[in-house]
């Protein structure tokens, strides 16, 4: 990416930048832009070149920020009505780091509300389109974020990924996603989806991009008691990985995927023989109960965490309202998504006293089985490889009203979510018709640089 | 008429005197504050905000299960307990339902009983709600204060244990320097469940909520007893309900069922890690516990107090701690000194519990002055009152007693000056000339105007002496 210094000028990077998301408007990548903001920033940085000030490593770089991420500069809406028009008074650790190296927001972008989506169809503000083909969605949760660098509107942006809402849409976009190992980012001011799954990571056109904006976000914060001591600390070449092994989940490529998906998928596989890595097939028969554990969680603490929105001290309050219940009620009829009232229910019945043993506790075991067979895995390999979707980018419109299908979405991603382990989503080809299609990387707590190490490598065979 | 066993559980949250919130870095004492003034975006419930857990409550907590004789768990989570009301930002309170921080102990009254401690949990605390009519007014100055709840086994079995219960804990509490302790403030507030049953079996319970003095603790027992015994004797069932208490009325009335109980939804707290503390940590904290009421009981037995004084005196640590220090240099000093303190407790309604109390040097050389008759009892107790609150003065005994002119004079000199005045004014002369002739009666008047001239200060023992010696 195009770092501002003595010749290139934060002023132009920001303008051509805000040039392109007007010109890309159509996609739909962004809720609000940040023009007035992103330029004044500029101008600033410019002006501490000219004095021959320090700047940041990211200095005058425009990026893109999905709209969950609180930040002084707009409003932050999560793509619901609930928070529409939400002027946040603190700003999130992740932008704050991002900013302090002079990194510059342009915009906010488009997501599933409260990031509960596979599609960016359940934005309250309309979808975002496919980078590649407008009839098709862009993926979810960060869709806008996805597209906005895909389309080469920033070099670089922000998402949030829950349960894959980076990398499945870095896959239909043909872009890099990072899902980080839990705790790696600050989770501080990020409008929460599932506190236990949630990371924050980023998307980007290059292995090298993605390395930088993560190093800079990645580290301790007092402010959120999960997150993990710093460990984003390598070059990225002497993040090697050191048995040189990578293993294919079997269970992940029978019925349901896609033929385009398998043969993408089996090409890389061979590139990563060619890269020197010997690559064996793995049966973890857990994984496929990922999906069903992870949509017993998730709306659990989803449910949990979006009580907070009643209309009593924020956001939207339904206007006619005659005593508590109906502040309660109305407000949240009107301002949660189908999607997110779907999820609530959920969450609350797997809850209910009676309930909690027989769904809750339960899926918790099974997690911890899936940590397990995890952990088993990565005695044997650096990581374990597998695709991101089952399919490419489907119709807009296609899934919407089948959610059990759009659930299915998550299969192959949710089960590092699950186990709190870090997944890289890389572009690995395109179907006949040119819709990219993405592979993932997954490896042990904490080896987020080594996959990084090995997608580079393979991608250097070619 | 059958007699009916009454059966007890008590369920006490106490505020912790916390500098900060549990889970927020925003003062944490809320007394006289504007509303909502103490209140951070986390306590608002901002999206994207993150519990940061108070070590210094967590350590509150471990002192206040210590001070109750119960094992701390090394190892305790928090989770959350769901519900929507508008003093509840985030829609749910962060609580400790499955592992709690303080495990079973028992605790022991002044009349002799035990009382079970079941378990104590941390968890934080509401705000408040105002209403007026047509609208309400939420104030969060107080949401996220650290709690803990102090669950007792069904150990207490009348109105007075209840009460004793909830003084005695209310003593310990301060003793730990866990809570600010004032009852009016909220700090520490009682829920107490009562059923009563004429056999083995225990009868179905009713909860009497949010109990804010021992008085009402105690009287809400006893109109539950009645209450209860009234429904079983015209052979109607107790239901399983929460009652309100109204202290003008003095009755309890329902507020909720068992059925319309609500379903709270517990859930791990995934954005707090588990407490995890090593056993040295307990230990430290162990070792550097203060003295509590029960040892001061036993160290004060040797002074014969007056039951009622003593325990009047053991509300206030500073008292106590004070008293114990006074046995620790002379013991025979010491009852002199807690009856001092006694008439300090009768003398003011609410004494803060903080105040500068005079050291124990300063009290032994008051007790000393007196037990040497150079203050009369009296005087001493004149110069106690001024001497006790260090806010008022920085003065020693001796100087206020000079000061406050109630030194008695010792010396014969001086006393005889006063004398031979005396006794060769006009008006004394029959009562001289009586003591002459051995009529002895007379000399009480002699030294009345003795006393009277030396305004007080003289002791009349040795003016006694002196006025003998002159008319021999």
């Amino acid at each position: 990416m195009k770092i501002a210094d003595k010749n290139t000028k934060a002023v132009d990077l920001v303008r051509e930048a805000l040039e392109k998301a007007k010109k890309y408007e159509e996609y739909h990548c962004f809720i609000s832009m940040n023009e007035s903001h992103a330029l004044e920033r500029a101008r600033e940085i410019d002006e501490k070149i000219a004095n021959g000030e320090k700047v940041g490593r990211l200095a005058g770089v425009p990026y893109a920020l999905k709209d969950n991420y609180l930040s002084r500069e707009g409003v932050t809406t999560a793509a619901a009505r609930m928070l529409d028009n939400f002027p946040s008074p603190i700003t999130a650790t992740a932008v704050a780091k991002l900013e302090a190296e002079g990194a510059i927001m342009i915009g906010r972008t488009n997501l599933d509300a409260y990031a509960h989506g596979s599609s960016t169809e359940n934005s309250y503000f309309g979808p975002t389109l496919n980078s590649h083909d407008t009839s098709r969605v862009a993926g979810g949760s960060s869709g806008g974020s996805a597209v906005a660098v895909a389309l080469g509107i920033v070099p670089f942006a922000l998402g949030s990924d829950t349960g894959g809402s980076i990398r499945q849409p870095a896959s239909y976009n043909g872009v890099i996603g990072i899902k980080p190992t839990y705790g790696t980012v600050s989770r501080y001011g990020v409008v929460a989806m599932a506190s236990s799954t949630d990371v924050m990571g980023c998307f980007a056109n290059t292995i090298e991009d993605a390395d930088l904006v993560m190093r800079i976000m990645a580290g301790k914060d007092p402010k959120d008691s999960t997150t993990l001591d710093d460990f984003w600390t390598r070059d990225l070449e002497d993040a090697k990985p050191k048995k040189k092994k990578i293993g294919i989940v079997k269970d992940f490529l029978g019925n349901g995927v896609d033929e385009e998906v398998k043969k993408t998928f089996l090409d890389y596989a061979k590139q990563a023989e060619k890269a020197g890595f010997e690559v064996e097939e793995i049966e973890m028969p857990i994984a496929k109960y990922g999906l069903a554990i992870y949509y017993i969680i998730q709306p659990a603490e989803v449910a949990s965490n979006l009580s907070r929105y009643d209309g009593i001290r924020y956001g939207h309050r339904a206007a006619e309202i005659t005593d508590l219940d109906s502040i309660y009620n109305k407000t949240r009829d009107e301002g949660f998504m189908p999607e997110n009232k779907r999820r609530i229910m959920i969450g609350n019945f797997v809850l209910s006293s009676g309930f909690f043993d027989a769904y809750y506790l339960k899926a918790q075991k099974a997690r911890t089985l899936l940590i397990k067979a995890y952990d088993e895995a990565f005695e044997k390999y650096d990581a374990l490889l597998c695709a991101v979707a089952p399919a490419p980018a489907f119709k807009l419109g296609e899934k919407v009203n089948d959610p059990l299908q759009m659930y299915m979405e998550d299969v192959m991603s949710v089960p590092p979510s699950m186990a709190g382990l870090p997944a890289i989503a890389v572009p690995a080809g395109s179907s006949k018709s040119g819709l990219p299609i993405g592979v993932q990387l997954v490896g042990p707590r904490k080896s987020d640089q080594v996959l990084l190490n090995i997608a580079k490598s393979i991608e250097e065979s070619k | 008429m059958s007699e009916y066993k009454i059966t007890i559980g008590i369920e006490c949250h106490v505020q912790l005197n916390t500098k900060t919130k549990l889970f927020s870095a925003v003062d944490n004492d809320a007394v006289d504050k504007e509303p909502n003034s103490c209140v951070s975006p986390i306590d608002y419930a901002l999206p994207g905000m993150l519990p940061v857990l108070n070590k210094a409550a967590v350590e509150k907590a471990v002192k206040a299960g210590l001070a109750m004789n119960c094992k701390i768990n090394l190892v305790s989570r928090f989770d959350r307990k769901h519900y929507y009301y508008p003093d509840l930002p985030k829609g749910y309170q962060i609580s400790q339902m499955y592992q709690p921080i303080i495990g079973a102990g028992e605790i022991h009254l002044p009349d002799g009983s035990t009382v079970k401690i079941e378990h104590a949990h941390m968890e934080e605390d509401a705000g408040k709600l105002t209403h007026y009519g047509t609208y309400s007014l939420v104030d969060l100055n107080r949401a996220g204060t650290p709690l803990i709840e102090i669950v007792s086994m069904p150990d207490i079995h009348s109105a007075a244990q209840a009460r004793l219960y909830c003084e005695e804990l209310h003593r310990l509490m301060l003793y730990a320097d866990v809570t600010n302790g004032d009852l009016y403030q909220g700090n520490m507030r009682f829920d107490v469940n009562i059923s009563i049953s004429d056999t083995d079996k225990l009868g179905t319970r009713a909860e009497i909520k949010n109990l804010n003095s021992f008085r009402s603790v105690e009287r809400a027992v006893e109109y539950e007893y009645s209450r209860q015994k009234a429904l079983l004797e015209k052979g109607e069932k107790v239901k399983q309900e929460t009652r309100g208490w109204n202290d003008a009325t003095g009755k309890t009335t329902s507020q909720r069922s068992k059925e319309e109980a609500q379903d709270y939804r517990y859930m791990p707290e995934p954005d707090v890690p588990p407490i995890a503390l090593e056993q040295s940590y307990v230990d430290k904290i162990a070792a550097n516990m203060p003295m509590m009421p029960d040892e001061f009981r036993s160290k004060f037995g040797v002074l014969n107090l007056d039951a009622s004084e003593q325990e009047a005196i053991l509300n206030y640590p500073v008292l106590a701690q004070r008293l114990s220090e006074v046995c620790d240099k002379d013991i025979k000093l010491a009852p002199r000194v807690a009856h001092w303190f006694s008439s300090i407790l009768l003398a003011e309604e609410n004494i803060d519990k903080n105040f500068a109390l005079a050291t124990a040097p300063e009290l032994v050389e008051l007790s000393e002055m007196v037990e040497k008759k150079e203050l009369s009892s009296t005087a001493g107790k004149e110069v106690f009152l001024e001497l006790y609150d260090k806010k008022n003065t920085s003065k020693t005994p001796h100087t206020l007693a000079k000061e406050m002119n109630l030194l008695q004079e010792n010396d014969e000199g001086a006393l005889e000056a006063i004398i031979d005045e005396v006794l060769t004014a006009p008006e004394c002369a029959k009562a001289a000339e009586d003591v002459r002739n051995g009529e002895m009666k007379a000399i009480g008047f002699l030294v009345g105007q003795v006393m009277k001239k030396s305004k007080g200060k003289a002791n009349p023992a040795t003016v006694n002496e002196l006025i003998k010696k002159k008319l021999s």
